[in-house]
């Protein structure tokens, strides 16, 4: 088989500010994962990886889409967002850096480690952002 | 060890996911920032805080969360005790703040 064929692949669709269904897509991409028996210390570090990418466009945008791919070498999920975009990357890369308002915070979002966990987690992490558009992530975790 | 010990000694009030405390406790950890749960918390741990907000329920979830308790006597939402009854993550209150829950579980043998 090509490593780089997919096995399986599923679009989420993420709505800004929608906290029932907040967390569900990265659920999902978890739950699936466990199931066809990847390892544990993958599962969580792509489950980190997504609930933060899915919680950013919760938070931060007016929506989004996951794609989530599998190959045989690895995990894919591209996060693209309608949003305000991120002026600054670096500095949201940097620890403890956040935008966030009162109410954001207050719900324990916001303590500036959102995109820290993504890229500790990552093993491959690209952030595109253009600002009163949108940002772009794309995140590998590999199987092995 | 096991929650419902656990329950039973904390004297912690049970508000959702009552038929899911026979469930081994490997850890703790209290934080109320929920990527610091995501980053840190280990599975099967019991996860002290005083965040109430329905979000609780998915990180809970995806870290393998044993229980969550919730302290300073403050009571989560409808939404909240609806979502840790879907996803089988058992709501324990207690009037107690942080310090005197991670106190008495670390006596009783439950480290980070």
């Amino acid at each position: 088989m090509n490593n780089n064929s997919v096995l399986f692949e599923e679009d989420f669709k993420i709505k800004g500010w929608d906290f029932t269904n907040a967390g569900e897509a990265s659920l999902k991409i978890k739950n699936y994962l466990k199931e066809v028996g990847i390892a544990e210390n993958i599962l969580k570090r792509v489950a980190i990886t997504s609930y933060e990418a899915e919680m950013n466009i919760v938070l931060y945008a007016k929506e989004g889409t996951i794609n989530f791919k599998v190959t045989p070498k690895k995990v894919l999920l591209e996060v693209k967002d309608r949003g305000p975009g991120i002026e600054d990357v670096e500095l949201a890369m940097k620890e403890g850096y956040s935008t966030a308002t009162e109410e954001i915070r207050n719900m324990g979002f916001g303590a500036g480690m959102g995109l820290p966990n993504i890229k500790k987690n990552a093993d491959m992490f690209v952030i595109k952002s253009e600002p009163g558009k949108g940002t772009k992530l794309n995140i590998e975790v590999y199987l092995k | 060890m096991n929650l419902k010990q656990i329950i039973e000694k904390l004297n912690l009030k049970v508000i959702a996911a009552e038929d899911s405390v026979d469930v081994e406790v490997k850890g703790g950890y209290v934080s109320d920032l929920l990527s610091d749960v995501m980053a840190n918390a280990r599975n099967k741990s019991i996860w002290i805080t005083l965040q109430m907000h329905q979000n609780i329920i998915a990180v809970a979830s995806l870290k393998e969360i044993a229980g969550i308790i919730i302290v300073n006597g403050r009571k989560p939402d409808e939404e909240t005790i609806k979502k840790a009854e879907e996803q089988k993550i058992p709501l324990l209150l207690s009037d107690l703040p942080a310090f005197e829950i991670a106190g008495m579980l670390y006596s009783m043998g439950i480290s980070g």
